[in-house]
């Protein structure tokens, strides 16, 4: 049969489709084994407290000055695009309210997971990746060590606590980096921003962008250790499972994000009769 | 000292079957050694061995335990009975040489740091290396790293040592180090040591048995006279090292 005849492209397409919902249904199995196997091993993180700590080390404070030069600008365009859209029609002392809830609930968690989450599953996948093809893990598993205990467990449990910190952290630069904007540009006082900021500040909106934050800080970590232990394949293997890192944790970010979001808003935080 | 057992056993990877059918015994404090073309599965036998691979189908008996039906947390219990030492050394390049060491004995037991250090001192000194703890192995050259490797290995007083290919890319003054290093853990420590080389020298030196591995299967062993004085044509070519023979080189990796 003519391999380039319409059957054949139709059945390759076929292919490949199918490779690729396979791919993603055994990959969602894989991490979500992974991730119950560490939950099911919790009781054993005093044991790896050190490792752990050391984690929280270099993913926390190792992402912040990523994370204030992208809550500083995003808070600052925030308030620039909602000035712009206020002029004539809303009064400016609404543009704090905007700048502090859009950031709270969205713009902090989400922005500070993806840049977070593309600067930490990458280095995880590619340390335990490099581990892997060089047999580190086989070695460190005929030690009768664990590696879901000591490699995995660390890394997700340092991204679940750390992510909130530095979405905190990245929703205050957020807000003030939106403050002196709209001071500077649009000639708000501070005293005006403030005031617009509390008009609506509720602390289930801190809550709930809290929550999707250590959300996302398990996606990244489980993304990275995930893509880190199925490298095989040399450099060009930790590579590759480097970039699938990324790509599979900004994805699982933005799908969860929004059903967190339908879950909290509309569910736990509903303030509706 | 440690005895095992492989009965039956198959491995396919992608289905290439590597393993068909291989049945071997490893008694107490024998060193084997395991010969065979690359990609006869040795290194595959050595990591069924020690549970990092499960066959298809068959069993693999540590004293008598089916390694295959362990839950993990029994199988890591029954992996502190030994030691590995592999090919490209796998030590922990963001630790340093004394941490190495050291790692098994910090996880698994509740002894001191300095009793730790102490310890991982005096494997060092065991394989000839003294003052080095501090070093990172990117540090340390092939040779070295190989001997720290064996050091690890032991740290933990294993009652079997699996080591791949100990000499490979060693000059041949490091590899007799080796292989008296080898022999020398054998006797001192009496355990039981499996040997997967393809240096020829070597296994002569070291083995109380070698082995070779053909076609997924053990096709000859016999004591290092035995391999030397043997008419098998399979085993002649390769100890010989001729291309023309009954072996089909192209099956080679």
């Amino acid at each position: 049969m003519d391999a380039t005849a319409p059957g054949a492209t139709f059945t390759r397409a076929f292919r490949e489709v199918g490779a690729t919902v396979l791919g993603f249904l055994r990959d969602v199995g894989g991490s979500s084994i992974m991730l119950a196997g560490v939950i099911g091993r919790l009781y054993e993180l005093p044991r790896t407290a050190h490792q752990t700590f050391l984690q929280m080390e270099l993913i926390g404070i190792g992402s912040i000055p990523l994370v204030i030069v992208t809550a500083v600008f995003v808070g600052a365009v925030a308030a620039v695009q909602a000035a712009y859209q206020f002029q004539d029609y809303v009064p400016m002392v609404f543009l704090g309210t905007v700048v502090g809830k859009s950031v709270i609930l969205e713009l902090g968690p989400v922005l500070t997971a993806l840049v977070v989450g593309g600067r930490v599953s990458a280095s995880i996948a590619a340390e335990l990746g490099t581990m892997k093809v060089t047999e580190q893990i086989d070695a460190m598993e005929v030690l009768a060590i664990d590696p879901q205990r000591y490699l995995v467990m660390p890394r997700i449990v340092a991204c679940f606590v750390m992510l909130p910190v530095l979405t905190i952290f990245a929703d205050f630069l957020a807000i003030i980096g939106g403050m002196v904007v709209a001071n500077a540009t649009v000639g708000v006082d501070y005293a005006t921003f403030v005031e617009g900021l509390r008009l609506f500040f509720y602390v289930d909106d801190v809550i709930s962008g809290i929550i999707k934050a250590a959300t996302f800080g398990v996606i990244i970590g489980l993304m990275g250790c995930y893509n880190g232990f199925r490298t095989h394949g040399g450099a060009q293997g930790v590579g590759r499972a480097t970039m699938q890192a990324v790509v599979s944790s900004c994805t699982c970010i933005l799908i969860t994000n929004y059903f967190l979001a339908s879950v909290l808003f509309r569910v736990i935080f509903y303030k509706g009769d | 000292m440690v005895t095992i057992e492989c009965r039956n056993v198959w491995k396919s990877f992608d289905r290439k079957s590597v393993l068909r059918g291989l049945n071997l015994k490893i008694n107490p404090g024998e060193t084997v050694v395991v010969i065979g073309q690359s990609g006869t599965g040795k290194s595959v036998l050595l990591k069924h061995i020690v549970g990092l691979m499960h066959p298809d189908s068959g069993n693999v008996l540590i004293d008598g335990i089916d390694i295959t039906k362990l839950s993990r947390n029994k199988l890591f219990e029954l992996r502190m009975r030994f030691g590995m030492v592999f090919q490209g050394s796998a030590l922990f390049d963001s630790y340093t040489v004394e941490e190495n060491v050291g790692l098994a004995l910090r996880e698994h037991t509740d002894l001191p740091d300095e009793e730790v250090k102490r310890i991982a001192e005096e494997k060092l000194h065991m394989v000839g290396l003294d003052g080095i703890g501090d070093r990172h192995p990117a540090e340390l050259s092939g040779g070295m790293k190989k001997r720290v490797g064996f050091a690890r290995a032991i740290a933990m007083d294993p009652k079997c040592v699996l080591y791949d290919e100990p000499t490979t890319g060693l000059d041949p003054i490091n590899s007799d180090v080796i292989n008296n290093l080898i022999m020398k853990l054998s006797d001192e420590l009496h355990i039981t040591s499996v040997v997967v080389t393809h240096d020829l020298q070597s296994a002569y030196k070291v083995g109380d048995r070698i082995v070779m591995l053909y076609d997924g299967k053990v096709l000859f062993e016999g004591t290092p006279d035995e391999v030397r004085n043997t008419d098998q044509p399979i085993v002649r070519q390769f100890i010989e090292g001729r291309a023309e023979g009954p072996i089909a080189v192209g099956n080679a990796e």
